[in-house]
Formats: C-alpha cells, structure tokens, sequence
C-alpha cells in the first residue's frame, strides 16, 4: 500500500498556510519592546511580554509558561548584548520553534540597532555581571526606541509581507509622533543638564548621555552585586564632600539602599518606572517617558 | 515482552504527535525543493525592498524632510556601525562557550561514608554515599556548548573526579527548532525520569541527592540514546517525550550496558506547567523509566559472614511522580523567593537473583526475585535576604515487599541477604548558602541520616561550588 504522503502535505501545508491570516504572535522578553511592537502593529499582530516592569530582567525564571509562549510565536523581540542570557537561551533551544531561532527572521535583538555604551575593554567577572555586548538597557533614550522602532517595522513588513503597507503607515505615523514626543521630553529635561546623579544599576547610562546628566555613583558595588553596607558608607561619605543632586533606582529594585541613602544625605531619592508598567502613569511608551521626565524634573526641583 | 510495550509506547508517543509532522518527515525531499523557492523569492523580496527603501530614503532627504529622514539614516547607519563591530575578529569566534565548575567539600561525618549504604534496598553500584571526611575536592566538570549549525546544538560535559578519573557526564546533540515543537536528543544525556534527576549536581539544592535517586536512580541515571520531545502548540505548558537508551547504569545494567541489538531502557514522560499569578509557576512531572537488566550484580554479606556478589536478572519498572513550585513577590526574585519541590518514587522488579556468583561462600544458587518498593523526599528553599537562602529537605524509603525464592524454598534465609531486610531509611537535611554573585556558592548543610539499618549518621558538609566561564542558564 502507498500512503499518500504527497496529498497529507498538500492538506498539511494549506494548514500552515491558514496562520498567514491570523495576527502575527510576538514574544517580547520585556515590556518596552512589547510596547513597541503594539505600537507599530495594531491589531496584525498579539502581543505578550515575558516580564513585567517589576521584575529584573537579568533574573528571569525559564518557566514552563515561557517555554509555551516561545513554541508558538512568530516573532521573538528582545534586548539582546546578553542581558537575557541567563534565561532566553533556554527558552530557544527548549522551544522546538524553528523561526525564532537566531539568524532567522523571527529572532529581533533590540540592541543589534543601536550604538551600544559601556563596551568593556577588559572581561573579568570580578568587575561584576558586565555584559560583554556593551550597556544592554538600551530603552533609557527615546531616541534608541526610533532606530529599533525602524527595524522592527521593516522586520513586520519582512514576517508578514501581506501586511506591509499597514506596518509602513503605522511605523511612519508613530515615528513622527516619536519625534515629537523626544522635542517635547528634551525640552521639559533641559533644566537637568549637567545634573549629578546616583544610581541603583548602571541601567540609566543611555538617559544620562541622552540628557546630558552626570553619574557620580551607583548603589551597587558593581554590576549585579547587591549593594553593601561599606559600599553604602562609602557613598554616603562621598555623597558629603561632593553631593549628587538625586538617587535614582527603577521599578524593579528593592528601594531599601536608595531610601538608606536618601536619608543619610537628604538626597532625594526618586523610583523611575524603567519601563511600561512601572508606574501607574506609564502605561505606554508615550507616557512611560512623559513620567519619567516629569518625575526627574520634579524631584530636582 | 519489554520489547513489545516499549513499542507500544514508542507508537503510543508517535500518534500522540500531530501527524502533519510525520508527513514532513517523510517528504523531506519533496519539501526541500519547495523551501530553497520559498528562500529565493525571500532573498530577490529583501534586496528590492532595501532598494526602495533606499530611493525613498534618497526622495526623502531630497525633498526636505530632514527630522525624520535624519533619524532613520543615522539608525541605518549606526545599524552599521553596531554590525560591523558585532562582526567576529577571527574564526576564534565560533569558539564555543565553555564553562568549569569547581567544587569541594569539608566533611564532618560521625560514620565513614566508605561503609554507606540504604538498606532495604538492593545497591546499585552509583556514587550514593556521601562525601568523604575531612577536605575533599568533588567532581570538577568542564562543559562545552555551541550551536552546530542551523540545524543542531552540541553539548559535552566531562567531569573530573579526585582520582584522576574522566567521565563524560553528558555529550550530545540536540536538533534546533525541527518542526513544530518537536525537540530530538541523541547521544549520552540525564534522563528525563523525575524531576532532580536532569539537574547537574552544581545546581542542587543541597550537597547530594534525595534518597530516591540514591536508592532508584544509582544517584542520577545518564544513559547513552534518543530523546525525542513535543511541546504542545499552547499557551499552558504540555510535554510529552520518549526515550530510548542501552539500559548502561542502575536501573539497567550490567555497568557499560548489555551487547545487544535494539536497546535496554526506555522513558515516557509528560510534564505540565503554568503560571498561577506574576507571582508563582509550577510544573508537575510523571514519568516512568523501564529496563531490563541482566547480571546486575552487587555484594553483600552473608550468614556466614563471607561477602558475596549476587545478581539480578529481569525487569525493572520505575514510575516517577514530581511537581515543583516557585514563588516570588511579582515574580522578582532578587531580595525574596520560595521554592517547593517533591517527588513520589515507585518501583516494581521481576526475576531471578543468583546468590554468590562467585563461589565463594555457599555455592552459586539461583531462584525468583520480587520486589515493590516506594518512597519520597519534599524540599523547601526559602531566600530571606540577597544572597542568602535555607533549605530543609525530608527523605523517606518505603521497603514495601521484597520476595526471595532462594529463601522461600529454604535453600537459604534470610540472613543470607542481610542488604535486602526490610527497613524504612528517613533522613532530615537542614541547609543554608550565601551565594556572592551568581557565580559562586558557599554551603553548609547538616544532615541527620538513617539510611543504615544500625546506625545514624549526623553529617556537617562545608562545600563550594565555583562557576567559571561562560554565563549558564538553569531550568526551570
Ligand atoms: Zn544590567
């Protein structure tokens, strides 16, 4: 007997073909990039966020939820220089998922776009959990979010080809709102130039040089270390000779260190959402900037 | 008979899988003709895209609308920019990622773990007793690991043992997306019977492993053979996989596997997993892991206080019951997270079991083997602070039935097969860790261990575990 194997895959492709009509599923491994993609897709694409504003993206679980999610999606967009690196890898491999896997079209790494800061010269773990690809928390400048924001369209338009045209008209449509919106936001921020800051992470290097706002210190010892008693004694007594005029520490981070300094210096200490969903106020990318700016300009008043 | 319920299961598994892929599988050929199409109408597509993204861009910047054509040149640009410098220097590259653990242990133990054993069990010949008295170094491992190509991902794992031994822990390869969700493993790699038994041991909880994969898994079985996996196509987690390997270790055996065609271990396992909240995932694992060992020998000592080598002969049957859980305040593990992990174990063997193959006390003797025997461990990992988490674990065996022919029909007693006397080994284990970076690991763990019949053991382990190289990613 032969088995029809030509008309099984005729029947089996015609399967395949039918998902071309459904939106396209995207996988973002944190929430800006789920923004973004909502952004410049609309309704061709469904969109899910792998973390949330709260959570450190460095530390994810590789749960089974995640694995699913990743089995199914047409379209993986994630920060990339190896900030997921303890835990996309294994979503990947463990996938079963041909498309997102790297070199294909469906694997989009954010940081591939931009031009990185913070490129180590020198890798030695005992500088801490540096990333060998340069700074990966890219989404701190607005005006990173437009050159990704230009692949990911162009990216749409390659995965979903019967949608194109749409992805041109809402990429250019969000682009020059975009373009407004950094005016608006170097305009509100330019009061802070040259503005010393301390910082809980060194994931608000791109804010700092987009804004022009000077690092004088972070509260953690060193990348990925938590921070310390002595090195929070250190500060303090650095922050007396020459102070810094805010702390800044993100959504995710325990606020315990940034309050402890605060208190010991009368620095004000300010939580920024980081991300979309890391205040109330920031629910897209538009008001996710539009909070951040209007907190940092609130608590260097 | 294994054979044919091993196929059972293997046809079981197969249709289980959905059907297009069989259909994929079998006309490669035919598709492949259709994919290298699809691949050069995509490439002509992308290179008169970028042209005419690049005569808009020109018709742009021409016409004067210099803000928004700027910007997207400067991205192209700096695309290019962050392309080139991605671009690997030399072919040193495609090195792949390697990484060291180094591990070692201080050891307080009020009995010599060189007399370690469970009984009421049969031994299996594995590592199981714990490490040594004093200062010992642990097995050090060398991992390697790099995509192939497109198609495939290879992993090596060696490890180095004290004595100056090499093992190859894990070494295989594993296909890259085949097709949808479907997941091939071929080579020698940690079967996937329960839950602890896949994890390497620089990733436990706690200094060694449960009494269950001690007692069932000769500590942890890695067998040489096939793995295929399927990942249901939804938005909970669903498993379901199959393996087939040479039976090489206990529960199979003789050690090295037996020279036979076909094989000598077969796996089914399905797992199940979700997310309660932001909060807490789980996942939930049954699995059962069949061998049929033939002259899988272990020693004991007989009534007349001779030590003998006795083996077994037949089948064996393990079913493995798991489930872990993990929580964290908005799934942000960083300053606090919990980890609950338990596992059911149950075994059945059938055969024969000949006394003394060695001739050396009462004369080689063969009769009927059955045993049915359980047991189970629960564990808790608590992080209260950074850096900083206890655990507590409990273990408890279960002898359940165990018949001898030999003893049955009078040819010999009991006291002939001392090791295999019912008794309900427990063991309590209480452990903290401080780990400074994700990278190192400081543990000191007391144990108090009733594996031996006679005696209790109270252990204290002072231990290290060092990570160095490449960052590893842990499962779930
Ligand atoms: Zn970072």
């Amino acid at each position: 007997m032969k088995f029809p194997w030509k008309l099984m895959t005729g029947a089996c492709l015609w399967f395949a073909g039918l998902p071309a009509f459904a939106a396209v599923n995207v996988v973002a491994c944190e929430p800006e990039w789920a923004a973004l993609a909502r952004e410049v897709a609309g309704d061709n694409a469904t969109v899910y966020s792998a973390t949330t504003a709260l959570q450190d993206p460095h530390h994810i679980e590789a749960r089974p939820s995640l694995i699913a999610r990743v089995r199914n999606a047409d379209l993986v967009v994630c920060a990339g220089s190896e900030l997921e690196v303890g835990w996309l890898p294994l979503l990947l491999v463990q996938s079963g998922n041909r498309k997102i896997q790297p070199g294909n079209p469906g694997y989009f790494e954010a940081g591939q776009f931009v031009q990185k800061l913070e490129v180590p010269k020198t890798l030695d773990r005992s500088m801490g959990d540096i990333h060998p690809g340069g700074n990966p928390h890219i989404q701190t400048d607005p005006r990173n979010i437009a050159k990704v924001a230009t692949a990911l369209i162009a990216r749409f338009e390659q995965i979903d080809a019967a949608n194109a045209e749409a992805y041109r008209t809402r990429g250019k449509v969000f682009l020059d709102r975009w373009q407004a919106g950094v005016s608006r936001w170097e305009q509100q921020a330019a009061p802070l130039k040259g503005m010393a800051v301390v910082t809980h992470h060194k994931d608000w290097t791109y804010l700092e040089a987009w804004l022009g706002l000077r690092e004088a210190g972070t509260l953690e010892p060193m990348p990925g270390v938590p921070p310390t008693p002595a090195h929070l004694a250190e500060l303090v007594e650095g922050m007396q000779r020459q102070p810094a005029k805010l702390i800044i520490y993100s959504a995710y981070n325990d606020p315990k260190a940034a309050a402890f300094l605060s208190q010991r210096t009368r620095i004000p200490a300010v939580m920024l959402p980081f991300t979309v969903g890391g205040s109330d106020k920031a629910i897209d990318l538009f008001s996710l900037f539009d909070d951040t700016i209007a907190r940092l300009v609130a608590a260097a008043r | 008979m294994f054979r044919s319920k091993a196929t059972a299961l293997a046809v079981v598994a197969a249709v289980a899988m959905p059907v297009c892929q069989l259909a994929h599988a079998a006309t490669d050929d035919d598709l492949k003709e259709l994919r290298e199409q699809v691949r050069q109408l995509r490439e002509q597509y992308e290179q008169r895209i970028g042209a005419l993204e690049a005569r808009l861009k020109e018709a742009e910047r021409a016409s004067g609308e210099a803000q928004v054509a700027a910007g997207q040149a400067a991205a192209t640009a700096d695309q290019a920019v962050a392309q080139s410098s991605n671009r690997p220097a030399s072919e040193g590259a495609f090195n792949p990622a390697v990484s060291f653990i180094l591990n070692g242990t201080y050891g307080n133990l009020s009995r010599d773990p060189a007399g370690f054993r469970i009984n009421g069990f049969v031994p299996t010949q594995g590592e199981v007793a714990p490490p040594g008295r004093g200062f010992s170094l642990g097995e050090s491992e060398i991992a390697f690991a790099a995509n192939i190509d497109q198609n495939f991902r290879g992993t090596l794992i060696a490890s180095l043992s004290p004595d100056e031994k090499i093992e190859v822990e894990e070494g295989f390869l594993q296909t890259l997306g085949l097709a949808d969700g479907l997941t091939v493993k071929a080579g020698r790699f940690f079967s996937a019977v329960g839950y602890q038994n896949e994890i390497h041991a620089h990733a436990w909880d706690f200094t060694d492993a449960p009494l269950v994969n001690k007692a069932f898994l000769g500590n942890q079985f890695a067998d040489d053979g096939v793995q295929v996996k399927w990942i249901a196509p939804t938005d909970a987690y669903f498993d379901l996989g199959l393996e087939l390997g040479r039976g090489r270790k206990f529960p199979g055996g003789p050690d090295g596997g037996r020279s036979k065609n076909g094989f000598g271990s077969g796996t089914l396992f399905a797992h199940l997993g979700g997310d309660i909240s932001d909060s807490t995932a789980w996942k939930l694992g049954v699995s059962h892991l069949r061998t049929s060992p033939r002259d899988r020998s272990y020693t004991d000592v007989d009534s007349t206080g001779t030590t003998v080598n006795n083996s077994f002969s037949g089948t064996s049957r393990l079913w493995a019951l798991g489930g872990i859980l993990k929580w964290a305040p908005n799934g942000n593990a960083t300053v606090t997270n919990l980890k609950l992990q338990g596992e059911y174990f149950r075994r059945a063997e059938s055969g024969d079991l000949i006394y003394d193959t060695a001739l050396a006390s009462l004369g080689t003797q063969s009769g009927g083997f059955q045993s049915r025997q359980s047991g189970w461990y629960a564990q808790g990992v608590y992080q209260f602070m950074p850096q900083w988490r206890a655990g507590y674990r409990y273990d408890r065996l279960s002898p359940g039935s165990t018949g001898l022919g030999l003893v049955d029909s009078g040819a010999l007693t009991a006291a002939d097969f001392p090791v295999l006397a019912a008794y309900a080994p427990t063991r309590s284990t209480f452990m903290v860790d401080w780990s400074g970076s994700e990278f190192s690991r400081i543990r000191l763990q007391f144990a108090r261990d009733q594996s031996r019949r006679d005696a209790t053991d109270n252990q204290v382990f002072l231990q290290y575990i060092m990570s160095l190289g490449a960052h590893g990613a842990h499962t779930f």
